[in-house]
């Protein structure tokens, strides 16, 4: 075991290639619970990869992954369901863990999507469908999650909610939280520790630590840094769809 | 009672009608329709080592058919060829070998019909006691798999990631495929078990909304096929195996006309 009780998972100069190309190498990263890991990069840059070796999808890897806990709530990044499979939201809710009905429903009436409940999983559209996978995730009430994107697909309104709603989840299940994220505004406001990847860990720490690193500037740009500047400024308020701002 | 041919017979089919079901959803699902065959064939070579050795014939074909199975998991980690051509291969060669040893086995009338198509004649007493003991021990180990096995049918990253080991699941499935194919060759034919397993299972799609439903349909699809198939193949003296295939093909055709019903509601 390790010495801090509330480390989740662990990764020491973690890395993984195929056929002698590296996806990423060297990545180093610790989850605890409670708190909200975010990676960032550009694409191809190995963050669904780093998350899949924190997972232990991956199992010839470089480096050490420590694991410290079987509940894990995963939301991949591409989830493609076969016409031949009929799958109601409601049989996909219950497919890792037998979950009472009151569980599912109130998962489900989170991510505000209750009533797609008997719906065929197939004729959902695409925020829809994150909904529910968000929601399967959730619903088990998992030490660990690990969310790759998870809000593609989703209207501005219901990012921001759904934000919310992970940053509340990690609050009261006090889980540990892996986030892939390409929005930078949330990545802020939410996060606890930030990796910002680009093949290898470029730089990581605080979401300010991090954006007055020249490696994240030259990556993401100035104006990228200035987002996140800005926002250590601005969090006595919102702005609202449109563009009003208002006070917490 | 149990004397009768036909009743033999018909006990066999709906036993085995009961474990194609779910196993053909699986196969559908996971898209092992080729699998299948291949294992089917490399039936043949357990037929005829049974019968040299003086074996029983479902424990040689299960032994065969999984070493076949073990085999493909191997060449495919070994070589770069693609899924469907190491299918065919194992399929092809392993059916030619089991040609070429009957050839050898003068000594011994082959009813090489029979092997291919099924032959309800040939039903015993002793194959329906392995049929209704092996199969609902499919359909009990089925169960107490199905939650990782369906989960990685659905997505392989989300059950390996959520702790479900769907690598154990598969490969015990793959040994209960061995184990259809050995309680039903006698019945249906090494070339037509796969018709059983994926026939009905595709019926039971065009009509089902949810997975327990399609299991549900998919038995009950195989059984209607196995009761019109027998009695058909009894009144008209064609084998069993296309016989039944040939039924469960009409209540698919059957299916479609409910399916294209559902899609002009729709529209």
């Amino acid at each position: 075991m390790s010495l801090n009780q509330n480390i989740l998972v662990k990764l020491k100069q973690a890395g993984f290639r195929i056929n002698g190309k590296w996806l990423v190498k060297g990545v180093s990263l610790q989850i605890e619970k409670g708190k909200i890991v975010t990676l960032i990069g550009p694409n191809g840059s190995g963050k669904s990869t780093t998350a899949k070796i924190a997972l232990g999808i991956y199992k010839k890897i470089d480096g050490e992954v420590e694991k410290y806990t079987n509940k894990v709530g995963y939301v991949p990044q591409k989830i493609s369901i076969d016409w031949t499979l009929p799958l109601r939201v409601n049989d996909f809710m219950v497919l890792t863990e037998n979950l009472k009905d009151e569980a599912i429903n109130e998962a489900l009436s989170l991510t505000g999507v209750i009533h797609l409940k008997d719906k065929n999983l197939g004729d959902l559209s695409g925020g829809e469908f994150q909904r529910v996978l968000l929601a399967r995730a959730i619903s088990k009430k998992p030490d660990l999650l690990v969310l790759d994107e998870p809000v593609q697909g989703v209207d501005f309104t219901g990012e921001i909610a759904l934000y919310e709603l992970i940053k509340k989840i990690s609050d009261e299940l006090n889980c540990g939280i892996l986030l892939i994220s390409h929005d930078l505004h949330t990545v802020m406001s939410a996060t606890d520790h930030v990796v910002c990847l680009n093949g290898h860990v470029c730089c990581s720490g605080s979401p300010l630590d991090v954006a007055k690193n020249n490696e994240y500037k030259a990556l993401f740009g100035e104006q990228a840094s200035q987002i996140l500047t800005r926002y250590k400024h601005s969090h006595d308020h919102i702005h609202t769809s449109e563009g009003e701002i208002k006070k917490n | 009672m149990l004397d009768d041919f036909f009743i033999r017979a018909l006990l066999a089919g709906l036993g085995i009608a009961f474990v194609t079901g779910p196993l053909g959803c699986f196969v559908i699902w996971r898209r092992l329709s080729y699998f299948g065959d291949t294992l089917a064939h490399s039936a043949l070579l357990g037929v005829t080592l049974a019968y040299t050795l003086e074996f029983n014939i479902a424990l040689s074909v299960f032994i065969i058919s999984s070493l076949i199975a073990l085999i493909l998991i191997q060449l495919q980690k070994r070589t770069n060829l693609p899924g469907d051509a190491l299918l065919g291969l194992l399929a092809h060669s392993s059916l030619a070998v089991g040609l070429v040893v009957i050839g050898f086995l003068t000594f011994i009338r082959f009813d090489i019909m029979g092997l291919l198509f099924g032959d309800i004649l040939a039903v015993t007493t002793e194959d329906l006691l392995i049929i209704w003991i092996g199969g609902p021990l499919i359909l009990l180990i089925l169960k107490l798999i199905w939650k990782p096995l369906f989960a990685s049918t659905v997505n392989y990253e989300l059950a390996e990631a959520e702790g479900l080991n769907p690598d154990r699941a598969k490969a015990i499935f793959t040994i209960l495929m061995a184990g259809i194919i050995a309680i039903s060759i006698k019945m249906v034919g090494l070339l037509l078990i796969t018709g059983m397993l994926i026939i009905p299972a595709a019926m039971a799609r065009n009509i089902s909304s949810s997975p327990q439903s399609m299991v549900i349909y998919s038995v009950l699809g195989g059984l209607l096929s196995v009761i019109l198939g027998l009695f058909t193949s009894l009144q008209f003296n064609t084998s069993s195996g296309p016989s039944i295939i040939a039924a469960s093909l009409f209540l698919f055709i059957l299916s479609l006309v409910k399916i294209k019903q559902s899609i002009k509601l729709k529209n």
